[in-house]
């Protein structure tokens, strides 16, 4: 999987995310304590870190779903705000894609590919589905256009997911745990496709727990552990010989000793 | 039973019944307006709104349309608000459906999980988009079982109209009891004449909750 190609002048591509000292606590518990993170044009960012890390948190606070109590985040120098009046428009050129199936049951699938295009773009129909027929294609779903949701398997329902945020044409895309869901045999078709998008050259912030599939798609890894980013090292530093104790154990937790 | 006294009360049952479903359905109609303007409040928890809803769902709710009727036809008029049979009766009954129609909506959007506004929010819609495209359809057709009880329910309550003397079905059944003792066909009629406004919203009714079924809606 060489998916390192036109990924040499990475560190002068313009940054297109930046997250600044943020801030996020419920209830007065803190949960994100200042951090701090760019990614750049075209970078595969991956965040791992031990269940209440606060990974999701973090997507969900990017993208404003959450409000912040400190901090800023910004796409293309623009502030992302909670109740910002221009957050409908900034948040269409953020995708994002949720662990749970978020799919909207009442339409099929075609209709929630386009429902977003037409209403919130104002794009004409017509074009709208010719796009999202095309997409369909190629996550291999173009003979799921007029089924609805609850006909599909998990792992198809999270790849009509990916072409209903990719519709909108975002300059990134957010993964929240899209893997953990499924069924095993499921998962490798979901991230085939976001495999397919990094050699595109989208930028990605990705949250998972699949260590594998995160060392051969980073280019960036970056530890999140009680709300602090203790690392941020290239996929093979991370995993060979990452800096901290923590990350060391919480690596270790997905190898197995032989028994025998 | 005289048939040929039937034959005579038809006509006057037929006025009274057409009666009865227009000012019925013009309640109803109402009632579900007020339903989904007061379960949208109450959704979004709106302050101030909020309150008055749940004071106005309570005191609703735990008052019998009658008492309700009462106070529209006497007690309006005395702060200087004229009414009139009809008003009166459509006003009662969409005062009285409301608070059950309101119920019957908050449950549906409630069952609607937070991811699917999330989803939404997230590619860019606003929240009245949200509501009117994801949310409102899913939750319309929960509500669906529920909402069609409470019009046979509110169709039902129509028979107290008479009390304010509307000449409804049970006013023109009374009257004729009163005038000429044929009680057994006026009752018999009264009790037909029910069951042809009803069934039809009941068989309605459930062939419509079978439709959604079959649709897998907000599953």
């Amino acid at each position: 999987m060489d998916i390192t190609d036109n990924k040499e002048n990475m560190t002068e591509a313009p940054v297109l995310l930046s997250v600044r000292g943020l801030v996020k606590s419920f209830d007065g518990k803190t949960v994100l304590d200042g951090i701090d993170l760019d990614v750049r044009q075209g970078e595969v960012v991956v965040i791992v870190g031990p269940s209440g890390c606060g990974k999701s948190t973090l997507l969900r606070c990017i993208n404003a779903l959450e409000p912040i109590q400190g901090g800023e985040v910004l796409l293309d120098g623009q502030k992302i705000e909670k109740d910002g009046k221009n957050l409908t428009a900034i948040r269409q050129k953020i995708g994002m894609v949720f662990q749970s199936y978020d799919l909207f049951p009442h339409l099929t699938v075609l209709d929630n590919i386009t429902l977003a295009p037409q209403k919130v773009q104002k794009r004409p129909r017509r074009e709208a589905e010719e796009e999202a027929i095309s997409l369909l294609k190629r996550v291999g779903l173009e003979g799921k256009a007029g089924s609805y949701p609850r006909e599909l398997s998990g792992g198809q329902k999270q790849r009509v997911a990916i072409v209903r945020a990719l519709i909108l044409h975002p300059e990134v895309m957010l993964f929240d745990e899209v893997t953990a869901a499924l069924d095993p045999e499921m998962v490798r078709e979901v991230l085939d496709v976001i495999l397919q998008l990094a050699r595109q050259g989208r930028t990605m912030l990705i949250v998972t727990h699949e260590m594998q599939f995160a060392r051969a798609i980073a280019d960036r890894v970056i530890f999140l552990d009680e709300g602090h980013v203790l690392e941020d090292l290239p996929p093979e530093r991370f995993f060979t010989e990452p800096g901290t104790e923590r990350a060391k154990n919480f690596l270790h937790m997905f190898e197995f000793e032989a028994v025998r | 039973m005289d048939w040929t006294v039937i034959a005579e009360y038809m006509p006057l049952f037929r006025e009274a019944a057409f009666l009865t479903v227009r000012l019925g359905l013009t309640g109803i109609a109402i009632a579900i307006a007020v339903g989904i303007a007061c379960a949208v409040v109450l959704y979004y928890r709106i302050p101030v709104l909020k309150t008055l809803v749940s004071f106005y769902i309570e005191l609703s709710r735990n008052t019998p349309l009658l008492v309700q009727l009462f106070f529209i036809y006497y007690g309006l008029p005395k702060i200087g608000i004229s009414t009139n049979p009809v008003f009166c009766g459509i006003s009662g009954l969409a005062f009285l459906g409301g608070s059950y129609m309101c119920e019957a909506f908050r449950s549906g959007l409630e069952a609607i999980p937070p991811i699917q506004s999330e989803s939404a929010e997230s590619l860019g819609m606003s929240r009245l988009q949200v509501m009117r495209y994801v949310i409102f359809p899913q939750a319309l057709s929960i509500s669906v079982p529920a909402l069609m009880a409470n019009v046979i329910f509110l169709m039902k309550e129509t028979s107290i109209f008479s009390a304010v003397s509307i000449m409804d079905l049970m006013f023109t059944a009374k009257d004729l009891i009163g005038l000429y003792y044929r009680t057994t066909e006026s009752l018999f009629l009264l009790v037909v004449f029910y069951l042809i406004i009803l069934l039809p919203i009941s068989i309605l009714g459930s062939l419509l909750e079978r439709r959604l079924r079959y649709a897998g809606f907000g599953a």
